[in-house]
């Protein structure tokens, strides 16, 4: 058992990472801490299909010397992927912040619960 | 004719293009473009779907000509192709109705980028129909997000900026359990395409290797996509996001953007874990078990809400309840019913949404039932449209939601015994359920307000693009009621070549 998560340790560092990502999404109060458990889980997963393409004792894919077997090189594919993303974690992060700014434009704190209570209360007062 | 097999890829471009264009017209300009679109979107998948009724058979398109494993592929049959050209019509037809709203709420300046969002909501739907690959799946589920929660929070007041955060934070633990889900498949099998996914997934399942990295991707891909779609217990956003979205906005996030997570999912159903392997993993019962509490609880919390955009809200939660119903039911008759329910929920909730915020205009913005008495006289065409509406969820005989009841209760009985008397025991639930809130709201909107004086009656020709719209909506709807059968076994032809 304990060989066994020794052997695949990046993918058991990967899995913890993606709980603690997730936890800290779903309980933290705090919006940026949020977002910060937002961007723990996607590193989580980016670790995860990394190690999926990494061969011990191989090359990184780019042929500087002449050499096209493929044995001498990691797989590719993963790194292309976890490429494309991490474009897509970057702009979800983005409009997340965006929206935190304006949230605390209006409301001045992170708080969200604090927010929704103030965001019910003006939803109670409308017709 | 084989001309039209490059379709789908012109589409997905043009979609794109259209939306980085529309940031740099004006608004009216994004608008046309965006309404070509859609239209053009529409036409050119009837054509695809002639196409494909004709000749049978899905066809794989090869983005670049590159053969798998190293090319990206769409494939498209008669189910995809009838699937967009629906969306696309709803889309259009949508953005028609909510015109009018549009141009009261959202600010001068921002109007461009709105229709730059629908065009983007337009390309990842298209993409989550059409395409073979999962990781693009995931790429377009993530653009989906992102621009449905554009369309969100096009109206910047506090309310509506909180339900955007909500709705950002269920979608991205939705795509971070799919995306999770995708790396566990690709990590025991090797591949992303579609095609070969199904090939080593029944190999896997026959020979019983990595069984249980196999069903972890299967729970996480099915959660990832029900928290998407807004599956009870993860609808709680749902009241929030439609409640503060403008009309069109949430017409265009309940009846398309949920619809195409739950389109993706039944494709994945089918052409990646196959369904023997599927409703051999038991994953089945827990989504009927969840899809028919989503149906009574959306339905007893839309009766509790007395805000009547957050109870069209609920009852979306509903309706996503029985696409689920009928996946976990049976995956011959059950997924059919799905389906049609998929597209019966499309075609009649933007138009209650779009009825329920005209109502709303004329009573100068009030959204609680006790200050809509009366809405209806003052504007009589929405009244009817939302009561037409509300007959089409109740499932009144002669429309959509008929047939979808019908189809579920000849699901429930192909089913085993103990899935027969809860379906039943469902929908007859949920149908008195329906009929108490649609009745309630109903009864407001046609009580004779006791000022009558104090709202003046609305025009038609102050809202023709909207009862245009409407109409429209409402005479496919009973089109399909009528004439069902032909959709029907078109469904039941292209679920057999899925």
């Amino acid at each position: 058992m304990l060989q066994a998560l020794w052997n695949n340790r990046i993918e058991v560092a990967a899995v913890i990472l993606f709980a603690v990502g997730l936890t800290t999404l779903l309980l933290h109060k705090n919006l940026l801490k949020k977002i910060i458990g937002l961007n723990i889980m996607d590193t989580a997963g980016y670790l995860f299909l990394t190690s999926l393409g990494y061969i011990e004792g191989r090359l990184a894919p780019i042929i500087t010397d002449g050499s096209t077997d493929p044995e001498r090189y990691v797989n590719p594919l993963p790194a292309g992927l976890v490429l494309t993303g991490i474009v897509v974690s970057v702009s979800v992060t983005a409009v997340m912040l965006a929206l935190t700014l304006r949230l605390y434009r209006r409301y001045h704190t992170l708080n969200l619960d604090e927010i929704y209570k103030m965001v019910h209360r003006e939803q109670e007062e409308e017709p | 004719m084989s001309f039209c097999l490059n379709f789908p890829l012109f589409l997905l471009v043009g979609s794109l293009l259209s939306a980085v264009l529309s940031c740099a017209l004006e608004k009216n300009a994004a608008r046309i473009l965006c309404m070509a679109l859609t239209i053009t979107s529409f036409a050119a998948n009837l054509v695809i779907g002639i196409y494909t009724y004709r000749t049978g058979q899905n066809y794989t398109y090869l983005m670049g000509h590159y053969p798998h494993p190293w090319g990206n592929e769409l494939r498209i049959g008669l189910t995809e192709a009838l699937f967009s050209a629906a969306f696309s019509l709803i889309l259009f037809l949508t953005l028609l109705g909510a015109r009018k709203t549009l141009i009261q709420r959202v600010q001068q300046d921002k109007g461009r980028f709105y229709y730059c969002m629908c065009d983007l909501v337009q390309a990842a739907l298209l993409a989550l129909v059409y395409t073979n690959d999962l990781f693009t799946g995931y790429v377009f589920i993530e653009i989906c997000t992102l621009s449905s929660c554009g369309i969100l929070m096009i109206r910047e007041n506090g309310k509506t900026i909180l339900a955007s955060v909500r709705y950002m934070i269920f979608s991205l633990i939705g795509s971070g359990l799919f995306l999770l889900g995708v790396i566990f498949l690709y990590g025991i099998t090797g591949h992303l395409l579609m095609p070969n996914l199904r090939e080593s997934i029944a190999g896997l399942s026959a020979d019983g290797t990595y069984a249980l990295p196999l069903l972890a991707s299967m729970c996480l891909i099915v959660t990832g996509l029900s928290v998407k779609s807004g599956l009870f217990p993860f609808h709680i956003w749902m009241a929030d996001t439609y409640g503060a979205a403008i009309p069109g906005s949430s017409g265009i996030l309940s009846g398309l953007v949920s619809k195409g997570y739950s389109f993706l999912l039944i494709k994945i159903i089918f052409d990646v874990f196959g369904t023997d392997v599927f409703y051999a993993s038991g994953i089945h019962n827990v989504v009927f078990a969840l899809g028919g509490l989503g149906v009574i609880v959306g339905s007893v919390s839309a009766i509790r809400e007395n805000n009547v955009l957050r109870m069209c809200a609920y009852s979306s939660a509903a309706q996503i309840g029985y696409i689920y119903m009928g996946l976990g039911l049976s995956p011959v008759l059950g997924m059919e019913a799905a389906l049609f329910q998929i597209l019966a929920h499309a075609f009649t909730k933007p138009a209650l949404f779009l009825s329920a915020g005209y109502l709303t205009d004329s009573m100068g913005g009030a959204k609680k039932f006790r200050n809509l008495t009366g809405a209806a006289h003052v504007n009589p065409a929405a009244g009817a449209f939302f009561a037409f509406g509300a007959f089409s969820m109740i499932g009144l005989p002669l429309t959509m939601g008929f047939i979808v009841k019908y189809l579920f209760g000849a699901a429930a009985f192909e089913s085993t015994h103990l899935k027969l008397i809860p379906t039943l025991l469902v929908l007859a639930v949920s149908t008195v359920l329906n009929t108490v809130y649609f009745a309630r709201a109903i009864l407001h909107f046609y009580t004779k307000n006791p000022n009558p004086d104090v709202y003046s009656k609305v025009r038609v020709r102050e809202q023709k693009t909207y009862i245009l719209s409407a109409s429209v909506f409402a005479a496919l709807n009973l089109f399909f009621g009528i004439f069902a059968k032909p959709l029907i076994d078109i469904l039941a032809g292209a679920l057999s070549v899925f």
